[in-house]
């Protein structure tokens, strides 16, 4: 049962793998480029583990961001979370010892293997959470690693950190593919770009979080009266 | 130091935000929290853009075509291809080319 559980797991994993190594190599090298070593790149993988996170943390650590300024942004930038839980807290109910760790690795994608709350026939549905949880998480961190010893031989890197810029806008693109609502999309672009050109490019963000709250807020009476 | 406290501090929200939920919201979700779970992610997509795009220079050579040409070779491929990872990577590549070799 043990074994067919994992194997399991292991399966349903190997989309995420590649994807991992991969978006984990850039973040390796960006960190390298930022000057931080292979524990940092480990570190970061092992208690941050958010894909987004860590590229915009790579900015955050090279600026000498301050702790609200960090705290905002990763509140903002990770607040999705919040609603990945939300609709996991019937799917983890009963998941034990294992239970706060699942809460902890729960990213983008593992979420999205495991939301639909399916577990293949015969495996243990906790195991099998976890190994996916786990194995995910393994490919995050060896990405990152491998990345940042990359980082360290590559002769130049310039133009890898555009890797973070193609990630936001494949799920820019993906989302106003999926969507039929970009209100929200075209708030978060118009009124951070109007932050920018407001405040520069050293202090536009925390302005920027607090007016898309504000604009996305005051949208909420249109959706109702369409609803 | 510093940097020990700001990866600290990006774990610490980090891990607020995912376990929170599980502590709060176990009964019901507030309708404005619901709501804010739809439109807020799209929205900090857009803000995540235009922030790795902020130190683009359109005044001056090139007058930002690299990414502009990048970023639409990441928009295609993700319409195309429907992967994050065939995109990501076209757009990077693309985006290497241009700035070591072409501008």
């Amino acid at each position: 049962m043990t074994k067919q559980t994992i194997r399991a797991a292991f399966i349903t994993s190997v989309p995420v793998l590649a994807g991992y190594i991969v978006l984990g190599i850039g973040f390796g090298i960006l960190l390298r480029g930022a000057g931080y070593g292979v524990g940092w790149a480990a570190a970061m993988s092992a208690l941050i583990y958010g894909g987004s996170m860590q590229y915009v943390g790579v900015g955050l650590l090279a600026s000498g961001a301050s702790i609200i300024t960090t705290a905002l942004t990763s509140f903002m930038v990770n607040a999705r979370h919040l609603f990945y839980s939300i609709s996991m807290i019937g799917v983890y109910k009963g998941a034990g010892r294992a239970k706060p760790y699942m809460i902890f690795a729960l990213t983008d994608e593992t979420y999205s293997l495991l939301c639909d709350g399916k577990v293949p026939e015969g495996a243990d549905p906790t195991m099998y959470r976890f190994f996916v949880s786990l194995f995910n998480q393994c490919y995050w961190i060896v990405g990152g690693v491998l990345g940042n010893l990359l980082g360290a031989v590559l002769p130049s890197t310039a133009g890898v950190e555009f890797s973070m810029t193609a990630l936001f806008v494949a799920a820019f693109t993906e989302q106003w593919r999926t969507s039929r609502d970009h209100l929200p999309a075209l708030t978060g672009a118009g009124c951070t770009l109007l932050c920018l050109l407001l405040f520069g490019p050293e202090n536009f963000l925390i302005p920027a979080m607090a007016l898309i709250t504000v604009v996305l807020t005051l949208l909420r009476g249109r959706e109702e009266a369409t609803a | 130091m510093k940097s020990a406290i700001i990866v600290g501090v990006m774990a610490a929200v980090s891990a607020l935000l995912r376990f929170l939920p599980f502590v709060v919201f176990r009964k019901r979700t507030p309708p404005y929290i619901a709501y804010l779970g739809r439109v807020l992610p799209p929205a900090i997509i857009g803000m995540l853009v235009v922030y790795c795009l902020k130190d683009v220079t359109l005044t001056a050579a090139p007058y930002g075509l690299p990414e502009l040409i990048a970023c639409l070779t990441v928009a295609a491929v993700q319409l195309w291809r429907r992967s994050s990872l065939w995109s990501i990577l076209a757009g990077t590549a693309v985006y290497l080319v241009l700035v070591n070799a072409v501008f």
